[in-house]
């Protein structure tokens, strides 16, 4: 079956995708960095990241749709876990939005926590929009090429590599099996349904188990000794030395702005 | 004539006590084709991934006159191409480029003589342009040519083919048997596709609960029908 997960827009040719990985994992990291750091009471920061992110995104040829969809989808696994910010800081005198009155405790929404909500919001998505553009702006085999030759340990690289390469063979087979479960299901109780789903997790994890075992024989047949060696064709090209030095001049300008202006 | 591959009383037992091989022999010659045949569970792949070492038995493996032992087991497996029946398990490399460099890069060759290695194999199986390509886009009859390509690419001198025409349809079975075909190494073929084995192998061996039980001349085997039926085989219709 054909799965396009990261490899879809992986083939355009615009400026970023002929960026070296490299250049792109490591002003990616840097953009981050500076997102993470601004506080939230600097918005004009954020802004002005994102006006630098939705550039480079016009420039990446990608539909805007596509890019937008993807990085809403972090949005809801955020919300969960700083919902809850605005309760906990502390209420000052004045500082309070609007209290609620449940039983016995008075739960009251401030307007630093509001602040602090709007930043960890912000700050998720405008980090996820710059993964977005890194992963579907290079084919990942030539991302894990990039982690391996910055030194990212070989332990994590390979893991990366195999997670990726595996993914698609273990959903073809949990397909198999629930096609077999439905083929065979004439519907019963929730409960037994849900019997069903915990043998399929079981099964599906003593298969990757027992194929991780031969995966690992292939190897060994092929001389594999505890290390992957990879040839790269990587080349850093003096397209990437302008693109990177443009780009970190313009997150220290952002960074000089939204620190002195403000 | 030289031997490529000696085995002699071979035992072995997988750690759930299953006795896979028992008092197993046989004897290739160099430049022999031979397939391997009987039912599921006789032991055929045991016994291929007992000829490049992966398993060690009870009993003596002689792969081009060298006992196989911890000190040569590099140089072995150089010489020895195994090709497994899953493709998805051969290939784990994210791109096909990387999978078929793999070997050569594992016996240390250099950058120049690597690539040209993956491009003479990947023209062996008629698979050139593929390099860049990710294995889960490719079909399954791509997938085992480059699984077969992955073990061209380290020049071996005998290729071990483990079910090679398992899961492909009739053309892809037929380019698969004609590739095979044309390659000028020592090969051991386990199937039960008895049509690929009449068309590929002079000799074939019937195994059957873990030893050989038969070992002659393919054309006189898969015409002696009670033989075959007596291990769970059946005749070419």
């Amino acid at each position: 079956m054909e799965y396009q997960l990261t490899d879809k827009y992986g083939d355009l040719d615009s400026l970023l995708h002929r960026l070296d990985p490299r250049t792109k994992i490591l002003t990616t990291v840097a953009f981050v960095l500076l997102v993470v750091a601004t506080p939230p009471s600097r918005w004009q920061g954020y802004a002005l990241c994102f006006i630098l992110v939705a550039s480079l995104a016009l420039l990446s040829r990608l539909p805007l749709t596509f890019i937008l969809k993807r990085s809403l989808v972090i949005i809801p696994f955020v919300l969960v876990i700083a919902i809850f910010i605005p309760f906990f800081k502390p209420a000052s005198p004045g500082d309070t939005v609007f209290s609620l009155g449940i039983w016995l405790w008075n739960l009251s929404v401030t307007k630093s926590g509001l602040l602090t909500l709007f930043g960890v919001v912000t700050k998720a998505w405008l980090s996820v929009l710059s993964m977005i553009l890194l992963s579907t702006t290079a084919k990942f085999s030539d991302l894990v090429k990039g982690l391996d030759k910055l030194g990212v340990p070989k332990v994590m690289v390979m893991t990366l590599s195999f997670s990726y390469r595996y993914l698609f063979v273990i959903v073809d087979e949990l397909t198999r099996m629930r096609q077999a479960r439905d083929s065979r299901n004439f519907g019963g109780r929730w409960w037994w349904q849900m019997r069903s789903i915990g043998n399929m997790i079981g099964t599906l994890f003593i298969r990757s188990f027992e194929r991780s075992e031969r995966v690992y024989q292939a190897m060994a047949a092929r001389g594999y000794e505890g290390e992957i060696v990879t040839l790269s064709h990587l080349r850093l090209q003096p397209i990437d030395m302008y693109f990177g030095c443009l780009f970190i001049s313009c997150l220290i300008l952002i960074g000089l702005f939204s620190f002195l202006i403000a | 004539m030289e031997k490529a591959i000696e085995v002699e009383n071979l035992y072995f037992s997988y750690p759930d006590g299953r006795q896979a091989l028992k008092d197993m022999n046989m004897t290739i010659w160099v430049g022999e084709s031979v397939g391997i045949i009987g039912p599921n569970g006789a032991g055929k792949s045991t016994l291929l991934l007992h000829l490049n070492g992966i398993y060690r038995g009870q009993g003596k493996v002689e792969v081009l006159g060298l006992p196989i032992g911890d000190g040569n087991i590099k140089s072995i497996r150089s010489k020895v191409g195994l090709v497994f029946q899953n493709p998805d398990d051969q290939l784990f490399s994210p791109t096909v480029f990387d999978d078929v460099a793999f070997g050569p890069l594992s016996m240390q060759l250099p950058e120049d003589e690597v690539r040209r290695r993956v491009s003479h194999a990947l023209e062996a199986v008629g698979m050139v342009g593929y390099e860049e390509r990710v294995p889960h886009h490719l079909s399954i009859g791509e997938k085992k040519r480059i699984a077969i390509a992955t073990v061209l690419s380290m020049r071996p001198q005998i290729l071990l083919l483990d079910e090679p025409t398992s899961n492909l349809d009739p053309a892809g079975r037929w380019h698969l048997i004609e590739l095979l075909r044309q390659l000028p190494v020592t090969k051991v073929v386990a199937s039960h596709d008895l049509g690929m084995v009449a068309q590929l192998c002079p000799r074939t061996i019937i195994m059957s609960e873990g030893r050989a039980v038969s070992d002659g001349p393919t054309a006189e085997i898969i015409s002696d029908v009670p033989l075959l039926q007596a291990h769970g085989l059946s005749p070419i219709p």
